[in-house]
This record gives structure tokens, sequence and C-alpha cells, in this order.
């Protein structure tokens, strides 16, 4: 069978394992890492092969160097395929990668079968669509909890890679990288419970609530570009057009009134939540639950609930 | 500095939007507006005109029809606008395209090109890179925040764990997000001098590009088949009374997630 490549960045992370498992159904899988390699978690999920590419020109810049880095790889190798994450820079290494190689390219894809044929989500989650790269080999972004990671234990042989970088590749530079508030909470696109607080939540101080649901229920916080706006909870944490699509299994709306901009980031979750005082809110349309109410009543009152329950 | 603000119109993200029988987005029908998140990179194009002098063209690649985002965009400010428009060119992927707006911004000698992070429609978020890889140039993508400082360019953009600062000089792609800056209304003076600024049009040859590479017949990729997800129906709705906490945990518990 042929190889498969499948780009794993800054550590593995759950849709690491996704595209690992996807890709067993293309190929024999070779894991492509910048940085430091988990080699032994990337093994058991079936990784016969793991690249390591590390040091500065790798790291100092921004995607440049790893596009080309992938790019020679594909060059040499000439594999079946290379998932990346649908992330920013998954999807920025991808643009590259497609240019170098005058190929074709799909994001966010949520399954691609055994042919390369991909399905993906359009318009906000309300289209499906079914494509297929039709010039070179498909290189297609997965997006995060598109499928549920299934161990298959290997024992990746370790490759170190050449990292011979151009300076036409080392145009920008990472300068500072700050990290904040890295908590114990899971990433927001990854997880499979995410709780988000709108308008409603009123400030930024009544953010805690939202918090405290989030945390006794083990999710991941969100925020509506109203509270997102408004102050109240930090940018990197938007649910919507403009911020993050998430895709968990539960997703629970506090005060959020369901406007397009933020159903177009949550209406692929599998099971929707909302408590909004407004009964006419458009979040009921499509949640598979709601409680009409005042979120300031009912969200203490269920943090209880949850609590006596453990 | 001279700068390029790529500016996409796109299907109103607010109402239905579908593709049409070719499998290409459907444009003819819909009600086509300006990319939200361009207004933002146009007014950060305007702000560093006003700052630090030069000029602002807008560059389109779009159907006939996207004239009228075009000149919604002067109203706000840029000097003139370039549009490339070629009936050849429907139904182009992204790498197709970054062909031919590298090769329309290679006319234009840009010291810095700005566009918006992503597009409503695509959502793809590939541009800025493509476009850097076939210039030579540096990108710097996703800005939250924008600094020039003669030619020397440093972006802050938003990571998942928190934000990285990376520079680079001119010539450069940058992209930004709608956290950037607050578009401005257009004036009613903006809306009338935008009527008279000028439009430059392009086809693909004076690109020198031939309609082959472009379209469908120049797709690296294609749709095989859409279909409209089946619409969300409303669950149960309930009202609190005084115990609306309790009965969502007891359907929390039902479903699993307690």
């Amino acid at each position: 069978m042929a190889e498969v490549l499948v780009v794993v960045e800054n550590g593995v992370k759950k849709v690491t394992l996704e595209m690992l498992t996807i890709a067993r159904g293309l190929g024999d899988v070779s894991a492509v890492v910048f940085g430091e390699a988990d080699t032994a978690k990337l093994g058991e999920y079936g990784a016969a092969k793991v690249y390591v590419a590390s040091g500065d020109d790798v790291d100092g810049y921004l995607v440049a160097p790893k596009a080309a880095v992938l790019a020679d790889l594909v060059r040499e190798k000439q594999p079946a395929a290379v998932l990346l994450a649908s992330t920013q820079e998954g999807k920025e290494i991808a643009g590259r990668l497609a240019v170098k190689l005058d190929n074709g390219l799909l994001t966010d894809a949520v399954e691609v079968a055994a042919d390369g044929t991909a399905t993906q989500a359009v318009f906000a989650g309300s289209g499906i669509v079914k494509s297929k790269v039709t010039k070179g080999l498909p290189i297609v972004t997965i997006r995060p909890n598109s499928v549920t990671p299934v161990a298959a234990a290997a024992t990746p042989a370790v490759e170190q890679l050449t990292v011979a970088v151009s300076d036409a590749d080392k145009l920008t530079k990472v300068v500072e990288r700050v990290v904040e508030q890295k908590g114990s909470r899971p990433e927001l696109t990854e997880a499979g419970i995410v709780v988000s607080g709108g308008r409603g939540v009123g400030n930024a101080d009544n953010f805690k609530l939202v918090e405290e649901l989030a945390d006794l229920l083990g999710g991941a916080v969100g925020a509506s570009r109203a509270a997102v706006d408004s102050g109240f909870y930090p940018h990197q944490f938007q649910v919507g057009q403009t911020g993050k699509t998430v895709s968990p299994q539960l997703y629970v709306a506090l005060g959020i009134s369901g406007a397009i901009q933020h159903r177009a980031g949550m209406q692929t979750s599998k099971t929707i939540v909302a408590v909004n005082k407004d009964p006419e809110a458009p979040i009921f349309e499509l949640a598979d639950y709601g409680v009409v109410g005042d979120l300031f009543k009912i969200v203490p009152q269920a943090a209880d609930e949850i609590r006596k329950r453990k | 500095m001279n700068i390029v603000v790529l500016v996409k119109q796109v299907p109103d993200s607010g109402a239905e939007r579908t593709l049409s029988a070719d499998n290409t987005v459907e444009r003819a029908s819909a009600n086509n507006v300006i990319n939200e998140m361009d207004e933002y990179a146009i007014e950060e194009a305007l702000k560093i005109k006003e700052a630090h002098g030069g000029e602002v063209t807008v560059l389109t690649m779009g159907p006939a029809g996207a004239t009228e985002s075009i000149r919604k965009a002067l109203s706000m400010g840029p000097d003139k606008a370039v549009h490339v428009s070629d009936d050849a060119l429907h139904g182009s992927c992204a790498v197709a395209t970054s062909k031919v707006l590298a090769e329309a911004l290679k006319t234009l000698n840009a010291d810095l090109i700005i566009a918006g992070a992503e597009s409503t429609d695509g959502r793809v978020q590939v541009m800025p890179h493509m476009l850097a890889e076939r210039l030579g140039v540096a990108a710097l993508t996703g800005a939250r925040k924008l600094t020039v400082d003669g030619s020397q360019l440093t972006v802050e953009r938003q990571t998942d764990e928190g934000y990285e600062v990376v520079t680079a000089a001119t010539p450069a792609v940058v992209s930004v997000w709608d956290t950037i800056n607050e578009p401005r209304y257009p004036s009613f003076k903006g809306i009338m001098a935008a009527k008279k600024k000028p439009v430059q049009a392009l086809t693909l040859a004076d690109l020198g590009i031939s309609a082959d590479e472009v379209g469908a017949a120049g797709a690296t990729s294609a749709v095989l088949e859409f279909a409209p997800r089946p619409p969300r129906s409303a669950g149960t709705k309930v009202t609190d009374e005084g115990d609306g906490g309790a009965q969502l945990v007891a359907y929390l518990a039902t479903e699993k997630f307690v």
C-alpha cells in the first residue's frame, strides 16, 4: 500500500488521532512531526513511520518552512495523500503546499473515502459536499471532531528529516509566543462538550457561571460574537462565522439568541441545549432541549444538581 | 506606501446559500455583499495611508456584478480599483484564483497587500499564503494588530493558546481578523466620490493567463455532489417554573452527559 502523510502540529492533539484513524483507510500511515515527536502516542494510533523535522529554521518562522519541508518529502516519497488539521496553521501549510506542487486541495473535510473523495461541510454547516482533488494527490485538511479516534498499535520507525530551508521561506519571523490562560479545560475546537455564553450573560464577571458549568461537564468555554464584542470574554473563544467552528457532542448555549453569525459556528453539534429568557429566540429552533427562563437562576441550579449527582 | 486590498463579493451569509447545477456557488440569484472581513482590511489600509501616506487600491476578481461591491469598497475611501473579470474564471478553484490574483498583483507593485482572514462563502483561509508563495513575499496572517514602521511590519496574531508576534519587511501580504479595528461607514460624500473613482478592468488575456488554466477546465479539485443538510428540528422547550435547572440536568442525564 502506498504511504499516507499525516502532518502533526504542536504536539499530538485529538485531531491528530482522528487524522491517523482516517489515514489508515487510505494507506500506510506516516506521521510528519514539526518539533517534538510523541512517537509512542503516534504509534498507538497506527503510525508505521514518523518523520521529524525540527530546529530553529522550522520553529522560528511562520508556516513557509514547514510547507517547504513537506513539499520536499512529498516529491521524494510520492505519497497517496497528505492529511493536515483544519486549523489556521494546517490550512496555511496546505495552501502553500498546493501552490508549490501545483496540486488541488480540499479543506474542512469530515471524512475521506479510500478513493480520496472528501466529505466537506459547507456554508457554515448548512450544506454537505463530496469533492475530489483532480490534479495531483489529495491534500486534505480534517476538521476536529470528525471521527472517533481508534487505536491500532504499531511501532514506528523514526526518521529525522534534513531541514534545508531557503531564505525565501524565512521572510516572516516569529519573535514572541505568548501563552495566555492555558488552563485545564479542553481546547475549544476539540472539546466533546462546549458551554457558551452570549450577550445575556451580562458582563465579564458573570462568565464565571459559564465557566463553572463547563468545568462541571468537563467541557470548553465558548462565547458569542456579541459577548466578545462587549468585552465579556476573549476573542479566541468566539464561536461563529468570524470565530471558531465547533462540532461537539454537546453544545450548551447560555443567553445566546442564536443569530446566523453564531449558528454558523455550532450548528453541526450533535446535541444542542439552550437557556434563554426570550421564548422566541432563534436558538430554540435548533435546540434539542431548551429552557425558557432566567439563566442566573437556571444555571446555578443546574450546577448544584450536577454536583449532587457526582 | 502603495497598498492593495483584496475584496471579494460573496453571497450574504445571513441568507440561504446553495450551489448551482454546475456545483459552483450560486451567485446569480444570491443577495451578494462585500465579504465582511474585507471591510476590516479596507479600514486598516485607510488608517495606514492616513498615517504614512500613499495610495489604496482595491483588487477584486469576480463576475461583472461584483462592481457593486467594488463601489461600496471605494465609498469607504480607497483611491481606485482593479476588477479582474472574465467568463472563463467561473468555477475557478483556490489554486487557480491565487494564480490570477498573483498576476494582477504583479501589475500593481504593492508594498503591502491586505486581505480579510477568510471569506464567508469558502472559509478556506489559504489565499494570503498562496499569494505570498507565488509572489515570493512575506505573509503575516490572522492579524489582530498591525504596526508599520517604515518598511518593517509587526503583527500580533491570535493563537489557540494566546498570541504570537511576527515581523517581516515589505513587500508582504497581511490578513486581518475582525478584531483589528472598527470599519468606518461610508459618508455621503464618499459614496458620491466612489462613483467617479477609476476602476480598471483586467481580463485573463491582459494577465497572460490562458482560459484552460482557470475555471472548471483548470480546476485542481471538483465538487461531485451537494446536498443541503437536513434542517435541525426544534426539540423540547420548557419554561422555567423554579426547577428549570434540575430539568435541564435530567435531560443531560438521559443523554448520558452527566
